[in-house]
């Protein structure tokens, strides 16, 4: 069985709204990084051809350009992407397919991807593993792309991209804003919000993720198990 | 420099799979569990609530422009996503008015 013209046009049609914001944020992350890292468009192109993690990149610039540890960047790096670690384990079932497809589908899955996923049904005789494998790629490819053409583009032409790292405020306000709306119970916010200005009163800004994150997570885990669990 | 770079990038590459390969290793049996559900619910709006925080460590509300710019781009996708919910206009046009006031300075004149 191979992917057919078909199958291709079909998930290609259903994705276009991801590609829509995957090239140009791809295109943002590639420009912030060749002005504010310092270094090649190549360390752009090739962080978001083996890291694939948006927020996380994004991020990332921020902690190269203050020359970061490199134990901080992948701490944060972890921290970011395992906000969404519970989501993959209910496709697991749906995934009957060989091990190295798997191993993509698992690689290439993101908020979006997932959301495309499991909203949408594969139009009829076509396989269901082989239609996800081909919206994550094509969803990856425009990641990618947007990155090469963005981080070109920077080392081309001079532009001042003061302001641009406000990028990752909004995505991550408009994350927040998703989250809000599913939760619809203040607590965990209050919570967080409580953790994080208490670890800025203390420990001021050196570290202030890690920090707050690992005290809001024990709160977390204190109040599910005193509920528990419910 | 570009050592430093490269040791980054790997080290990234390696969270970002150890972080996306874990939860179908180890968490399979565990999905139903009520505590892998709870933390499955209530992590993404601590993270998130943190993350803006973190993005937002630098603003001083006593030193001009007193984080206007930020709170004015911020109500800006915050007010579009609630209307229309599409990712790409609210980041676009909130990151597209901060840089306008960030680069111009109007925001510190006018105060």
């Amino acid at each position: 069985m191979g992917f057919s013209p078909r199958l291709f046009a079909s998930a290609f049609h259903v994705t276009v709204p991801v590609i829509l914001g995957y090239f140009p944020l791809g295109f943002a992350f590639g420009l912030l990084f060749v002005d504010q890292v310092g270094a090649g468009w190549v360390y752009a192109f090739l962080m978001s051809l083996i890291v694939f993690a948006g927020a996380s990149q994004f991020l990332a610039v921020g902690l190269l350009a203050a020359g970061a540890g490199i134990a901080e960047i992948a701490a944060a790096t972890f921290v970011l992407n395992a906000r969404h670690a519970f989501f993959g384990v209910s496709l697991l079932e749906r995934w009957r397919t060989s091990p190295l497809k798997k191993i993509f589908l698992v690689y290439w899955l993101t908020d979006e991807t997932y959301a495309l996923i499991t909203s949408l049904k594969p139009p009829p005789d076509v396989e269901e593993t082989d239609f996800h494998l081909l919206i994550a790629g094509i969803n990856y490819a425009a990641w990618c792309a947007g990155s090469l053409a963005g981080a070109l583009a920077g080392e081309a032409i001079a532009f001042d991209t003061t302001g641009l790292d406000f990028t990752l405020t909004a995505l991550f306000a408009v994350l927040l804003v998703e989250q809000v709306r599913r939760v619809r119970e203040p607590f965990p916010f209050l919570l967080a919000l409580a953790a994080g200005l208490v670890t800025l009163a203390v420990f001021g800004t050196a570290n202030m993720l890690l920090i707050s994150i690992t005290l809001a997570l024990i709160l977390v885990v204190a109040d599910g198990a005193r509920r528990g669990w419910a | 420099m570009n050592g430093y770079i490269l040791s980054a990038i790997l080290a990234m590459a390696a969270a970002t799979v150890v972080s996306r390969a874990a939860p179908f290793l180890f968490l399979g049996r565990w999905a139903a569990h009520p505590a892998v559900r709870f933390l499955g619910k209530a992590t993404p709006p601590v993270i998130l609530t943190l993350l803006v925080l973190y993005c937002l460590k630098g603003v001083s509300p006593t030193v001009p422009p007193y984080g206007l710019p930020e709170a004015v781009a911020l109500a800006l996708t915050v007010g579009l996503h609630l209307q229309w919910r599409n990712a790409l206009v609210s980041i676009g046009a909130g990151t597209g008015v901060y840089m306008a006031l960030v680069q111009s300075g109007i925001m510190s004149a006018v105060i």
